[in-house]
């Protein structure tokens, strides 16, 4: 028992498994580089990088088969394999410092990339002139905002997430007088106006705008540069009488409040995508896009807004542009694209804790392979030297 | 005379070099195209000279940066310019247009001889065809045009851009520039006057001739992107105008711009082939340019230098010679040989050096901004590695090889550049003097080192099958060259390409999104570090490491054009479909080359004889 556990950590450890994981991740690199002729980077990314295996499905369907390691695994085998041989021949000398800093610099790499991908967050803000918001959309998840009008300027919402309208059920919530029944979800759709030709004719809902138009169902987008027109059909049941008062379409592509009654209390619904709040707020002051003159080839896209945040107590004017975000209190703000009329700007927001890490280890690294590599030159250097002298 | 000979060489190269300097001179009784050729417009988003525009727009359509006649005659690019702008019906019956593709001659029904040169008057009656079959080719995918596509719609483009271009000055059938713009002018002044005086409208002759010319103006306006009108001293970059856009906006009491008078002043003078005119109004014009606007004018000036010097066509030519030196000082007279490919090859580097400097600054930018500028780039960064190798080991080995990869190089890089400007402008996610001063840099340093380890493989695989003369002693240095540029090698690509992710994580908010050219820089990384490995845990000797780094070559030009060509991802900036055959037998012809190594011992005229100790440095299994 003992031997066979040693042998496995030599065969962990050893360098020759180091030579199979690399030509390994030759070959996925590759593979995964040609499959995006074909599939967007997204979908590539999912299938090839961030899964532990490449799975090869039979036509007929049915069953699929793992037929390559995939990024995850042949990462997790790297790292395991690069600090089982920093602990099993690990010896300080100043010959090797160079390897064992170049080695130290690549485990914090490889253990950053695995952390980005398991926690870091994506989102967007959307910001037209003058406008001042304390949230991101999450362009790949939905919410639908239930809220009491009545009560004025502190409206109390309940988001019911997407993923619990996807399952089409019934949710209730105790705050609210009635249930809210999926009776359809659609990742994506096309909306279009009734009465016109060769358009739709059945209305979608009875009530609010989805009495006047018609639901398509498309399949999910994959462009990155664009986003799903979610959609879903709820019925709204007062859970006094159980009397249904109708269906409502709520999407992210309906803009107007879509408003019903219950109990003498107003309520509306609104689809939209899932919100981060902050605890604090940016305003934009001014967008502006630069063109280089007598081109139409773009020099620069600046966003001019103002960070409020009062339990920091700060109030200044940022400037956000290409290669220059705004970093604050662990989210990054990156100018991203623009409202098409150029009125407004998108700006993107990535929560990654590990963002440092690249940061600190190519540093390591860096110093770890000039160490080595003069080392070796300043060695090489003497001994020609030696060899040629009379 | 052995001693001084390397010398003497290299003191002729230095005249015939010096002699590409002297600006050509001008008889009396001719244009002169030079004091033209200086003149600054603005296109493309950058001041240039007309030389520049000219070369580009001739290179675009012919291939080439000078006309050849039908008389056999060859003409600058400049007076080509010259004769479109000012005397477009004659510029109309030079052959201009490159069409080799059999298929689009045939459409014309012109014999599918070697046909390769058209004018526009030739193509005049077939615009109408072109353009519908170029609208269907511009209308598909690039990746999915055939090779009749592609032709038709490069010919649709050229002859876009020849119709664009003529429009820049004045209207195709203007006789006097100069008294059109000056009735214009006092028309619009007398108009406005007698508006402002009397409050009664023009009368119909004046509405008349204002209305065509300002519907004319704007056409025109519209259809160039070539700003000829400077502002007045003082004015900035984006205060340039066309001609149409400043006659369009001429207030009535202004002065017609110094420019604009000075284009119409040459156009005129052009016409009535009066040289003494032309060439004074130039030179008055590059006079009042020169004090107006300081800040501009060197590099325009410079510029015109520049691509008169042709610094990187040079570089080639001593880059070819420095090879051929270095290889027959393996033949004959090793010392004095030797030195002079070394001479040469230094010199060949400060010529290349120049051109590469010399558009740094005209660009403002760090050394390599696109696809045609890597390649520059790369060239030179073997170069300087390639020296380092020769000072260490002195055989001339580093030369012929820093040669070889340098004349490669400007070879491709020469071929990149046909499609215009190479000093285009960076698009804004780009436009970051710090990360193109390192990321790009550093990365394109390790393309060069990954280059120059596969050139010195291939000499070792050739030489040892080929010739008797792989050594223990040669043998062991090759290893040992190749070993330590890899070294460099895997230390300039990993941090480039972390440099890259970082940069990425400024922009774009991810370290890593595995785009295509992200992956093929991670490629060579990993191939590096493969190679390191198997090297250091005993799984391959001299032989293997020389197949590995042959490989290795296939790779880099993978990660360097194959990414572009697959047409997706972020750095999508120089799509070729046309390199693509290009691309794939070299990495076929690399892979070969690399199988060669496994040939058993026998094969080898340097190891058929050789020691024990030898043949198991090189990794063969040691004979019994």
């Amino acid at each position: 028992m003992k031997t066979a556990l040693r042998s496995l950590l030599v065969t962990l450890a050893s360098l020759r498994l180091t030579v199979v994981c690399l030509s390994t991740a030759l070959v996925l690199v590759l593979v995964g580089t040609l499959a995006q002729v074909n599939l967007n980077p997204v979908e590539v990314q999912r299938l090839y990088f961030q899964s532990w295996f490449i799975w090869w499905s039979a036509p007929s369907g049915g069953f699929s088969l793992p037929v390559f390691p995939g990024g995850h695994f042949i990462g997790a085998v790297l790292l395991l394999n690069l600090m089982g041989a920093h602990i099993s021949r690990f010896v300080w000398s100043w010959r090797k410092a160079g390897i064992q800093l170049t080695h130290l610099g690549l485990i914090i790499m490889l253990a950053g990339g695995l952390a980005t991908d398991l926690f870091s967050v994506s989102s967007h803000m959307y910001l037209r002139q003058g406008e001042t918001k304390n949230y991101s959309d999450d362009d790949a998840r939905t919410e639908l905002a239930v809220t009491e009008l009545t009560l004025g300027e502190t409206n109390p919402v309940i988001a019911i997430p997407g993923e619990v309208l996807a399952a089409c059920g019934s949710t209730s919530h105790v705050t609210l007088p009635f249930k809210v029944v999926v009776k359809g979800f659609y990742p994506n759709a096309d909306l279009q106006m009734l009465g016109q030709e060769n358009g739709p004719s059945i209305p979608a809902a009875s009530n609010g705008a989805g009495a006047q138009v018609g639901l398509k169902p498309l399949p999910p987008v994959s462009d990155m540069n664009k986003r799903n027109q979610t959609c879903a059909l709820v019925e709204i049941i007062p859970n006094k009488d159980g009397k249904s008062l109708g269906t409502w379409l709520v999407s992210v592509a309906i803009d107007q409040a879509q408003d019903f009654e219950v109990d003498g209390r107003r309520w509306s619904l609104e689809l939209r995508f899932a919100r981060y709040y902050k605890d604090y707020s940016l305003s934009l002051i001014s967008f502006t896009h630069e063109i280089y003159p007598g081109t139409e080839i773009p020099k620069n896209f600046s966003s001019k807004v103002t960070l409020a945040d009062a339990q920091h107590h700060e109030a200044r004017q940022v400037q956000i542009y290409m290669n220059h975000p705004l970093r604050y209190l662990g989210d990054t703000y990156y100018q991203s694209g623009f409202q098409s009329d150029n009125s407004g700007t998108i700006l993107q927001v990535v929560r990654n804790p590990s963002y440092q890490a690249p940061y600190i280890s190519c540093i390591i690294v860096s110093l770890g392979l000039l160490m080595q590599f003069t080392y070796h030159l300043v060695g090489f250097a003497r001994r020609t030297n030696a060899a040629s002298a009379p | 005379m052995n001693r001084s000979l390397p010398y003497l060489i290299l003191l002729v190269a230095v005249i015939w070099l010096g002699s590409l300097w002297i600006p050509k001179t001008t008889k009396a009784d001719d244009f002169d195209v030079s004091a033209f050729s200086c003149l600054p417009v603005l296109t493309g988003g950058r001041i240039k000279p007309l030389d520049t525009v000219a070369r580009n727009s001739l290179l675009i359509m012919s291939r080439k940066q000078t006309l050849k006649l039908a008389s056999g005659e060859s003409m600058s690019a400049s007076r080509w310019l010259a004769e479109l702008w000012f005397n477009p019906r004659v510029a109309d019956t030079y052959p201009t247009f490159y069409v080799a593709n059999q298929e689009v001659l045939g459409m014309f029904g012109w014999p599918q001889a070697d046909k390769r040169y058209c004018t526009f008057a030739e193509l005049l009656p077939k615009l109408q065809k072109i353009d519908e079959e170029g609208r269907a080719a511009a209308d598909k995918n690039a990746k999915e045009r055939s090779p009749f596509e592609v032709a038709i719609y490069d010919l649709r483009n050229s002859l876009l851009l020849y119709q664009q271009l003529e429009l820049s000055i004045h209207w195709h059938g203007t006789e006097n520039f100069g008294k059109e713009i000056d009735t214009y002018a006092a028309t619009l002044a007398a108009a406005t006057a007698k508006l402002n005086q009397s409050q009664t409208p023009p009368d119909k002759d004046q509405t008349a001739l204002l209305r065509s010319a300002a519907a004319r103006y704007e056409q025109q306006a519209n259809a160039t992107n070539v700003l000829a009108v400077s502002p007045p001293a003082g004015g900035k970059e984006g205060d340039w105008r066309s001609t149409g856009a400043a006659l369009m906006h001429l207030g009535a009491a202004q002065a017609i711009p110094a420019s604009l008078a000075a284009f119409a002043d040459l156009s005129d003078a052009f016409r009535a082939q009066d040289a003494a005119t032309f060439s004074r109004v130039a030179k008055e014009y590059s006079g009042w340019f020169s004090i107006a606007h300081p800040e501009w004018t060197g590099r325009t000036h410079f510029e015109q230098l520049f691509n008169q010097v042709e610094p990187f066509y040079q570089g080639m030519v001593l880059y070819v010679a420095a090879f051929l030196l270095a290889c027959s000082s393996w033949l004959v007279c090793p010392r004095s040989l030797r030195k002079t490919a070394l001479l040469l090859l230094m010199l060949a580097f400060a010529v290349h050096s120049f051109g590469m400097f010399s558009r740094m600054y005209l660009q403002s930018r760090p050394p390599v901004t696109n696809l045609y500028s890597s390649a520059i780039f790369v060239g030179w960064g073997a170069a300087i590695i390639a020296m380092v190798l020769e000072s260490l080991f002195r055989y001339g080995i580093g030369t012929a090889c820093a040669s070889v990869v340098g004349f490669v190089t400007l070879l491709i890089a020469h071929n990149l550049g046909s499609n215009g400007d190479t000093l285009e402008m960076q698009q804004a996610v780009l436009d970051s003097n710090l990360w193109l001063a390192t990321h790009v840099v550093v990365i394109t340093l390790g393309y060069s080192a990954m280059l120059l380890a596969g050139v010195l493989a291939l000499t070792y695989v050739l030489v040892g099958l080929v010739t008797t003369k792989l050594t223990r002693e040669l043998a062991q240095m090759l290893a040992s060259m190749v070993y330590g540029v890899m070294c460099f090698a895997t230390l300039f690509s990993f941090v480039g390409t972390v440099l890259g992710g970082i940069w990425a994580d400024q922009s774009w908010g991810r370290f890593w999104g595995w785009d295509p050219k992200e992956n093929g820089a991670l490629l060579i990384v990993l191939w590096c570090a493969l190679i390191l490995h198997a090297r250091w845990g005993g799984m391959i000797r001299q032989r293997g490491l020389m197949a590995m780094v042959i490989c290795g070559n296939a790779i880099t030009a993978f990660s360097w054009f194959g990414v572009n060509m697959l047409g997706i991802g972020l750095h999508t900036y120089g799509f070729m479909s046309k390199a693509f055959p290009w691309l794939m037998s070299f990495v076929v012809l690399q892979v070969l080359l690399a199988l060669l190594t496994r040939l058993p011992a026998s094969r080898w005229r340097s190891f058929r004889h050789a020691e024990r100790r030898v043949l198991t440095a090189a990794g063969f299994d040691a004979p019994v």
